[in-house]
């Protein structure tokens, strides 16, 4: 995998900022980073974001990656904003639901059904 | 039947070339997708563990991979060099007291993908047996 390649593409909308996942497997510690890295800065620099995470993309995931999410999520929150999820797998859905962040996270199957949970 | 052990470094980017090796021939084996998914799973979990929590980041610091496939399981053993844990003492990450944490889900995923896991005395070897799913050969 090549380290340059970009981890997250973002599309802007009137309510809402949607981060699309860019790699099928996220997994190691510089995946993680590199994503964090490219997601913070979107709802740190502006207030009250609501930000939508597509998984369209993703194929594999492990606790790393959900511990990410619980960052993203926190810091969302703390900037008055939330954070929603879209479009995930019903493979990577089961492991939302084994850890039960199923029930702590806004997940909708689709993106359009997201944005307009923040209409 | 396919026997092997395998040393690695303790580090992240070691795992990627032995992950697709050993994920390789579970498929070859006629291991399911499913199948394949819980075991990359689980060693990707074990290996994270091993790296962080067993050899402490020490680069220094080995883990060994010891693999079994059979017509119908599949046992992988991933070992470090730590002071061992004891897997009782891990906390529930789904309680309500640890949901919202960052880490700690890593053992739970591993018991709920894999069919059968144990843990050398010490506690610095886990030992994972996913049963091959009949129907997918």
């Amino acid at each position: 995998m090549d380290e340059a390649s970009p981890k997250i593409s973002v599309e802007y909308f009137d309510n809402a900022t949607v981060v699309f996942l860019s790699e099928e497997n996220i997994l190691r510690e510089r995946d993680i980073t590199a994503i964090e890295s490219s997601v913070m800065p979107l709802i740190e620099k502006t207030d009250g974001v609501n930000l939508i995470i597509n998984f369209r993309n993703v194929k594999f995931l492990t606790s790393s990656a959900l511990g990410l999410l619980i960052r993203i999520s926190k810091k969302a929150y703390e900037n008055n904003g939330k954070m929603l999820l879209c479009t995930i797998s019903p493979k990577i859905y089961q492991i939302f639901e084994i850890t039960r962040l199923d029930k702590v996270f806004s997940i909708y199957d689709t993106q359009a059904q997201a944005l307009e949970s923040v209409e | 039947m396919v026997s092997k052990s395998i040393e690695i470094k303790s580090q992240s980017s070691e795992m990627e070339k032995v992950c697709r090796e050993i994920l390789g021939e579970a498929v070859s084996s006629g291991f399911s997708e499913d199948d394949v998914f819980a075991i990359h799973l689980a060693l990707e979990e074990a290996f994270i563990n091993a790296v962080k929590h067993g050899n402490k980041d020490d680069l220094n610091k080995k883990i060994s991979i010891d693999y079994i496939i059979s017509d119908d399981k599949f046992e992988i053993t991933v070992s470090d060099e730590g002071e061992g844990f004891h897997p009782d003492v891990v906390p529930d990450p789904r309680s309500d007291e640890n949901i919202c944490k960052s880490s700690g889900r890593g053992l739970l995923l591993i018991r709920s993908y894999m069919d059968k896991v144990e843990y050398s005395e010490k506690g610095n070897a886990i030992l994972m047996v996913k049963n091959k799913t009949k129907g997918n050969l």
